[in-house]
């Protein structure tokens, strides 16, 4: 039998807020065990929380970026459960009244675009981290990240695929990216997502049993997750098995998940209104405010490029995700560069450098004008395209700009005919085999030479200059 | 002569002023009479000789440069332990908390000792606030100076019983359904809760926080006005602490009631009243009247609802405000214990007291999926109701007189055996906050046995310099 997947999202992503939700701790990754505490984020007796309001306006941001509804009243709820990462033994969260409702996300998929719904984004409050030394028979726990806002947005049942995920994935990080309220940066932990996955024979309008699969740290395990979570599924409705309504870990290291809890063992987190705070009321003009504020986001960037600027739709896709080259494609293409060019040596060079370097392209050190002026002195004929890629590594490690890069290294390309006719005599006066094989017919022998020329000038010949050149020396020989 | 320490805090400010007395002499004469008294009154858990000593030293400092000193300079005062004192044991008379010693203060604190208070310790009280007679206390029982036999009344017993047996001139208690005003009434001593919101809560230690309310206990209705004054204001730290200008509650005390309306509800005038405490109900009723005011005959009839009102709400709150007790981070740890689970289990079976464990359970039951719309969200329901029932007979009076409790002081275990009578005792002081209104409790004649009596007045949102004024008025002229 055939089957459908079903995939629902639920994704947590960190807010940059300089401070902590509900006290004034600093909000940033890493930092020494325990050093961003306050009674308020560790829980003291007596001590109580105050909404920072900036979460509040990330949270209104994020739903306005995906077409949501934003609440004009809503409210913060307890979430009660014993662990010891969570100092209060609840989390305040939101149940019933969430901040943003009813939106959407478009992904790009095989048969064109598709809309994923959004069911609700709410804010809510992170728990510290457990840590377990090899072999102890203890653990500590570590409350810097207690207290960081985070938002939790849940998708529609409305993904069929792995790859719909990934790209589900990818456009709420570029969103959120794009509009400022989170990193996004997966390794450290500011984006995590839980996995809701069932299957159903094709054809079939009612949904099958649901796992919920917990602790998926990256893009890359959400879809290993779901792929073994569907397989799994209709390996046990093929036996004639039935799927239960169970909760899950992904263990990414051995490539499986486990169940944690089964429904008969599933929490009742009792929620209740947190009577420490007070309702949010969010008028027009906050909202509006917010959404005047609103960046570009990248599916209109996405189309504005195809538009604007003629790019494959691929090319606008990849460029318009990131914030930081596409910041760059845009400066290098005001400053006169073309645009086709310029996002080959972004999506090209420049991520392969990335890649290798583990960099972010927002953390790029040069403009886009340094690129435009790459670009242009390849065109001018002043480099060539192979010494230009010797450039880009130094505009990484340096803040010089191409033309002295170019200068100080003595790369500038030779078109002066007479210094290539020097260089050629010396190349035809060391490889006399070749030159005889040219005198006997063999025109293959110009390639061999051409490229022994381009050598001893180090690459900086100018490979127009040299062919002609060539050519004419040793028809001058025959 | 007046003893010293028998002295209102007004009396003892004139004292510093004319310095007839050191703010050092009153307070070793302060921890000499707690030396004295403490034995056979228990109000304290912790006495705080030491810092109450150089905190009158630094008074005398002032004096003595002729700087102007804060009405509450020099003054001793106990404090309920369940409000956080930067670097003194806060225990809530809780075993959980037997070692605790929170890393900073409390606003109301704070502010009080940004007044130079000059606190003497921290006084018993009902386990985590939960009781009427402070018999809850993990670690003593606290006697009602009055008669020793009796129970000081709770959950703020060692507050009042400290302030009644001059062992402090004035104390803060906290009031979650009658706290304050309950252990005042019965220890023949002024008790306000005032407004929920108008006193921070940032620092005192959760039982119901929709409910809780930080108050005065004090010999009298003016030294009731100047506490108020000193720790009442907008907190930041305290979301639903309100944004209103301070009323001026000293220029209240007038002495005059004339043309007040005072409401007399019937249903808290019923049988279930002692004939003493109606009694003395009603003859402040009169007092009124001869003074010129209005006494206006009104209705309550959702007074029926509030016991249970209560109990739900506040239960589902401490479920969840105690649950951080986990044996984690501070507090009691139970030994032995085998992984995760067991840590939570024995701490928490071993760490609270049996009154607090039940609330617990009640709590988390009310709170439970299946339970919720018909315990919670019904009692937030009748919460709405209670406070339009108020609303409404605020529309024609000024404010309401009605017992503090409907009983004086009970013989110690009297009502132990058995919870539901022990809620029942807080009948008369529920409902005010259900409704998150002020209201006082002053002394008001005796009954057979002498015990003392406390007349309740119950204020409109924001009222509190109402009934502080129409109190004094009674203290002064009504009798």
């Amino acid at each position: 039998m055939k089957y459908e997947t079903v995939i629902g999202l639920e994704v947590h992503a960190e807010l940059s807020t300089k401070t902590k939700i509900y006290c004034s701790c600093e909000n940033s990754f890493g930092g020494d065990t325990n050093t961003r505490c306050c009674p308020v984020c560790i829980g003291l007796p007596g001590a109580l929380p105050v909404l920072n309001k900036t979460v509040v306006d990330y949270g209104i941001k994020a739903g306005l970026s995906m077409h949501c509804d934003i609440a004009s009243y809503c409210k913060q709820d307890r979430k009660n459960y014993f662990y010891p990462d969570l100092p209060k033994a609840y989390q305040i969260s939101q149940f019933d009244l969430p901040l943003c409702e009813h939106g959407f996300v478009e992904i790009d998929t095989d048969e064109g675009m598709k809309k994923i719904g959004i069911t609700r984004i709410h804010i809510e409050e992170d728990a510290g981290k457990l840590l377990h030394a090899e072999g102890a028979n203890f653990s500590l726990v570590d409350y810097n990240r207690g207290g960081v806002p985070l938002i939790e947005i849940v998708s529609e049942p409305d993904l069929r695929s792995p790859e719909e995920a990934l790209a589900f994935l990818e456009a709420i990080k570029s969103t959120l990216q794009a509009i400022g309220v989170s990193d996004c940066k997966m390794q450290e932990g500011s984006l995590r997502c839980d996995v809701n996955v069932s299957v159903r024979p094709e054809g079939q309008k009612e949904f099958g049993v649901r796992s919920e699969c917990k602790n998926v740290n990256s893009f890359h395990a959400a879809a290993r997750a779901i792929r073994y979570e569907r397989d799994r599924q209709i390996a046990i409705l093929e036996a004639g098995g039935t799927v239960e309504q169970e909760t899950r870990r992904w263990d990414d290291t051995k490539g499986e998940s486990f169940v944690m809890r089964t429904k008969e063992e599933a929490h009742d987190y009792r929620y209740f209104p947190e009577p420490d705070l007070m309702p949010i009321f969010v008028d027009e003009a906050w909202k509006e405010n917010l959404r005047n504020s609103l960046p570009e986001l990248p599916s209109e960037k996405k189309k504005r490029y195809v538009e604007n600027y003629d790019l494959p739709k691929y090319d606008a896709g990849l460029l318009s995700a990131s914030l930081g080259l596409s910041k760059l494609f845009e400066e290098a293409v005001g400053e006169g560069a073309k645009p086709k060019t310029v996002s080959n040596w972004l999506l090209g060079e420049i991520s392969k450098i990335l890649n290798e370097t583990l960099m972010e392209a927002e953390d790029i050190p040069f403009g886009g004008k340094a690129l435009a002026e790459l670009i242009s002195m390849i065109e001018s004929g002043t480099i060539s395209g192979t010494i230009a890629k010797q450039v880009l590594p130094e505009m990484f490690n340096s803040d010089k700009n191409p033309k002295q890069i170019v200068e100080e290294k003595g790369l500038a390309q030779i078109s002066d005919e007479g210094a290539i006719m020097e260089i050629i005599h010396g190349v035809l006066s060391q490889n006399e085999a070749a030159v005889n094989d040219f005198k006997a017919g063999k025109d293959k022998a110009i390639g061999f030479l051409t490229g022994q020329v381009m050598r001893a000038s180090k690459g900086k010949a100018n490979p127009g200059v040299i062919q002609a050149k060539l050519r004419e020396a040793l028809e001058a020989l025959k | 002569m007046k003893a010293l320490v028998s002295m209102t805090a007004h009396e003892l400010h004139d004292k510093l002023v004319n310095r007839e007395v050191s703010a050092l002499e009153l307070t070793r004469a302060q921890l000499a009479h707690i030396e004295e008294t403490e034995a056979e009154i228990e109000s304290y858990i912790t006495v705080t000789s030491a810092s109450a000593l150089k905190k009158a030293e630094e008074v005398d400092k002032k004096i003595a440069a002729g700087e102007e000193i804060s009405p509450l300079a020099g003054i001793p005062v106990a404090i309920k332990d369940n409000i956080s004192t930067k670097g003194v044991l806060t225990t809530c008379a809780s075993k959980m908390l037997y070692n605790y010693v929170p890393p900073y203060s409390a606003d109301a604190y704070e502010r009080l000792l940004g007044q130079d208070a000059v606190m003497v310790g921290k006084a018993n009280m009902d386990e985590f606030a939960m009781g009427s007679s402070t018999e809850n206390s993990y670690f003593k029982k606290t006697k009602n100076p009055r008669n020793t036999a009796c129970v000081p009344g709770g959950s703020s017993g060692g507050s009042a019983a400290a302030v009644a047996a001059d062992e402090a001139v004035f104390a803060l208690g906290s009031d979650t359904g009658g706290s304050i005003r309950q252990p005042a009434s019965f220890c023949g001593v002024v008790g306000m809760k005032p407004t929920y919101g108008l006193v921070s809560r940032y620092g005192l230690i959760a039982f119901a926080s929709s409910l809780d309310q930080i108050g005065p206990i004090t010999k009298d209705v003016r030294d009731c006005a100047t506490v108020l004054s000193a720790i009442c204001g907008k907190d930041e730290k305290d979301s639903t602490s309100l944004h209103v200008s301070t009323p001026d509650f000293l220029g209240a005390l007038t002495g005059e009631c004339k043309g007040m309306r005072v409401g007399l509800p019937k249903e808290y005038l019923s049988d279930a009243v002692d004939p003493a405490v109606r009694e003395a109900v009603l003859s402040a009723a009169k007092a009124y009247e001869s003074m010129g005011a209005e006494i206006v005959e009104c209705s309550l009839p959702m007074l029926d609802y509030a016991l249970e009102t209560y109990y739900l709400i506040s239960s589902a709150e401490a479920s969840s405000n105690l649950a951080r007790y986990d044996g984690v981070r501070y507090g009691f740890r139970a030994e032995g214990c085998e992984d995760l689970d067991s840590l939570f289990l024995k701490t928490r079976s071993e760490g609270f007291g049996k009154e607090v464990k039940r609330r617990i359970m009640l709590g988390t039951f009310v709170l439970s999926s299946g339970y919720y719309d018909a315990y919670y969200k019904k009692a937030q329901k009748t919460r709405t109701l209670i406070c339009q029932d108020f609303a409404r007979v605020f529309e024609t009076v000024d404010c309401i007189l009605t017992p503090t409790s409907p009983c004086t002081a009970w013989k110690f275990g009297a009502k132990s055996a058995d919870p539901v009578q022990m809620y029942l005792a807080d009948i008369c002081t529920v409902s005010i906050n259900i409704a998150g209104l002020p209201a006082l409790s002053m002394p008001y004649g005796t009954d057979g046995e002498g015990l003392p009596i406390g007349v309740q007045l119950i204020g409109p949102r924001l009222g509190d310099a109402k009934i502080l004024k129409a109190a004094y008025a009674l203290e002064k002229g009504g009798r």
